[in-house]
């Protein structure tokens, strides 16, 4: 059975999920890259593949991955370096959730417009 | 009232995995967890096997995973929990019967941090004078009664049993900021190890789980912070 953590453990747990997921983008973007040793012919075509709709769902998904990440790495540098840290990080991951929300929305917006 | 409970039975010479009973007893509202499991030995199944001894949360023998939850079954009360109650070992320990676990891995751990007064010095006439400000820094940890509730809440353990573990981090945080001890540098060399305070990612499961209300986290990361500055 699970154990049933509560906001640090969430937090914990999606700061892996979209560490992974970045890596992962990382990873296909290199060898998208790497392609255009075959030429650009191949290169195009492979790259043409990112106009697919999941493509732009998946990019909204890497800039949420990219922001999480980012937000939660501060509260974590925070909880590591300021001593009172440790008593406020729930409150910290309120924060983080709401900025992350808030970037979302403008950013969710202007990337699937088209 | 009725006391719906879900107990992990396992008995290592007739199971070959852990598996769920249930049970239903009487009890108050106000009784502890503890309580009822104790009835259920007494009146219902005689070979339910757990470890308690003060029943009153001072001697940390009976820690337990309640409805997902490390706490002390002496400690939590009936009314508090949602039912059927369900009661797990602490994860990440080898099972001996039911609700008893090996735990000598995990005082393996706190003896290797030297959880003891290091002093180079004869002892003087006297006491060795502290101010009540030399004190303070170090009051939080000495309330720990090594009950491994926090160490089994750990992910960072479940997935590396060699991690020293919150609870021997608490300990040796209790020598390293005694004023009165000289082996601060010793236990900061075994926590700056691979398997020491690197290992802990400020999940902060451990100071949810912790019977005695230590900010667990926050001693992990005076540590962190005396192994970072410290001169070498
Ligand atoms: S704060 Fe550190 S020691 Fe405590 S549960 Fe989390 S990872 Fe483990
Ligand atoms: S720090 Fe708290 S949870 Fe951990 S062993 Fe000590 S009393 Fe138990
Ligand atoms: S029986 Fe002693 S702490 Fe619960």
């Amino acid at each position: 059975m699970f154990y049933r953590g509560k906001e640090g453990e969430w937090s914990w747990i999606l700061h892996r999920l979209t560490g992974i997921g970045v890596l992962l983008f990382l990873v296909a973007h290199i060898v998208d890259t790497v392609l255009i040793a075959w030429g650009p012919e191949v290169y195009n075509k492979v790259i043409a593949l990112y106009r697919n709709p999941i493509f732009k769902l998946g990019e909204v998904g890497l800039f949420a991955a990219v922001l999480y990440h980012s937000l939660n790495g501060v509260r974590i540098t925070v909880v590591d370096f300021w001593p009172s840290g440790t008593k406020y990080h729930k409150q910290m991951f309120y924060v983080v959730m709401t900025l992350f929300t808030i970037g979302m929305i403008p950013v969710s917006f202007l990337m699937l417009r088209h | 009232m009725k006391v719906e409970l879900k107990i992990q039975r396992y008995n290592p010479e007739t199971d070959a995995q852990p598996h769920f009973e249930n049970y239903s007893v009487e009890a108050e509202p106000t009784d502890r967890v503890l309580d009822a499991l104790l009835q259920v030995k007494g009146l219902l199944d005689g070979s339910l096997t757990l470890r308690k001894s003060c029943a009153h949360g001072i001697c940390g023998s009976d820690g337990m995973r309640i409805n997902g939850r490390n706490l002390l079954a002496c400690k939590v009360l009936i009314r508090n929990l949602q039912q059927p109650i369900v009661v797990e070992p602490m994860k990440g320990f080898k099972i001996i019967k039911d609700l008893v676990v090996d735990m000598e891995a995990f005082f393996e751990k706190y003896r290797s941090v030297k959880p003891y007064l290091i002093q180079n010095e004869a002892a003087p006439q006297k006491e060795r004078p502290q101010s009540p400000q030399e004190r303070e820094r170090f009051d939080d940890t000495t309330k720990c009664i090594l009950c491994a509730c926090c160490t089994t809440a750990c992910p960072s353990f479940w997935s590396d049993p060699d991690y020293v573990g919150p609870a021997a981090i608490v300990q040796a945080h209790r020598f390293i900021q005694d004023s009165r001890d000289q082996g601060g540098e010793e236990r900061l060399d075994i926590l700056g190890d691979r398997e020491g305070v690197w290992r802990c990612r400020t999940i902060f499961n451990c100071v949810e789980a912790c019977p005695r209300d230590i900010d667990v986290t926050a001693a992990i990361g005076e540590v962190k912070r005396k192994l970072l500055f410290r001169k070498i």
